[in-house]
């Protein structure tokens, strides 16, 4: 059992066990799945600042939130301790090829250690990636109001327009960082 | 008289919070715990993972298109379900879905395109960040410090940008 769960999971399997988060959420107390509105609590908690936008009772309001993502970072560990898959991710060739042109030759891991490594930050590509990227994700998921989880699982899920732009906005960003942004950083 | 009804209302305030703290606690631990079902899913399915980020950018792989489309049919097929069967929480309470704010459409357009800018970058959205040093990627604190920033810096900048 324990040897089939360690290969990579489908997503046959893994898309319909995330999708059902919804309705787990909801009907344990009513809340809207979603990550990132962790971040402004943690912001809330330790450096509110001087923002009205942190300027909230954080225990109340994200209590469960922090709960889901302190969870989240216990079952990454979880997987990778009982269930760690030994080979390299099965990527696609063209992929590998691509990334190769790149200059990356690190496929080992569920992340290139040549950029996401504490000797990679010491790197401009490394920088970029990691601080600029980084700053991206939390400024942006909290200006578009979610982000994956919250706009692309339980946006569209719900059927809300303000979530397919912003999702449609998650490709075009992801896109132009890919096509454009990285051969210039690399 | 003022001894008794002290005793009383002190009875009276102690025992409900108790009981409250203790659901309250439980609705915790169960977020916890379905927090971490959700960390060992993306981290099986390798969603969490750089190279799977840069295979669905490059359209290179139905796996990452397989697994948010099967999750919005699922979550949209439960959400008709929970609707059509008007489902109460397991506490009793009402379900509601909140709606996503739209604004101008501004927030959602530039904020989307902002995310989408950090995540081709640093190939992890919010969830899987937490998953990838759970993971043992230690280096991945750096970038949810810097997502905490941007964080913060969004929620300064709030009142002087279009939404």
């Amino acid at each position: 059992m324990i040897e089939l769960l360690s290969q990579p999971w489908p997503w046959y399997l893994a898309g319909p066990l995330i999708g059902l988060m919804v309705p787990t959420l909801l009907l344990l107390d009513n809340r809207a799945f979603g990550i990132s509105t962790s971040y402004q609590h943690v912001c809330a908690a330790l450096i509110p600042g001087r923002s009205s936008y942190f300027a909230y009772d954080w225990k109340k309001t994200g209590r469960w939130n922090l709960g889901l993502a302190l969870g989240t970072l216990v079952g990454g560990f979880v997987a990778s301790v009982l269930l760690a898959n030994p080979d390299p991710i099965a990527i696609s060739s063209s992929t590998r090829a691509d990334l190769a042109a790149l200059g990356l030759s690190d496929f080992s891991g569920m992340v290139p250690g040549e950029i996401f490594s504490w000797s990679g930050l010491q790197s401009v590509p490394g920088l970029l990636m990691m601080i600029g990227g980084g700053f991206l994700v939390g400024f942006g998921a909290r200006y578009a109001g979610g982000c994956t989880s919250g706009h692309a699982i339980f946006g569209l899920a719900s059927a809300q327009l303000p979530s397919l732009i912003a999702v449609a906005g998650f490709f075009v960003g992801g896109l132009v960082a890919t096509h454009l942004l990285l051969p210039l950083i690399f | 008289m003022p001894i008794q009804k002290l005793s009383e209302q002190s009875s009276g305030s102690l025992e409900k919070p108790a009981v409250e703290t203790s659901v309250k606690e439980l609705s915790w631990w169960a977020h916890v715990l379905v927090g971490v079902l959700f960390g060992i899913v993306v981290t099986k399915a390798e969603v969490i993972s750089w190279f799977r980020i840069q295979e669905m950018f490059r359209f290179q792989s139905f796996h990452m298109y397989g697994v948010i489309g099967s999750a919005v049919v699922v979550g949209a097929l439960a959400l008709f379900i929970i609707r059509r069967m008007r489902s109460k929480t397991i506490f009793g309470q009402e379900i509601s879905t909140p709606p996503k704010d739209l604004g101008t459409g501004i927030r959602v357009a530039v904020g989307g395109i902002l995310f989408g800018l950090g995540w081709g970058l640093t190939g992890a959205c919010p969830g899987p960040i937490y998953a990838l040093i759970g993971n043992g990627v230690t280096v991945m604190i750096v970038v949810l410090i810097s997502a905490l920033a941007g964080t913060w810096a969004y929620g300064h900048l709030k009142p002087l940008i279009p939404h």
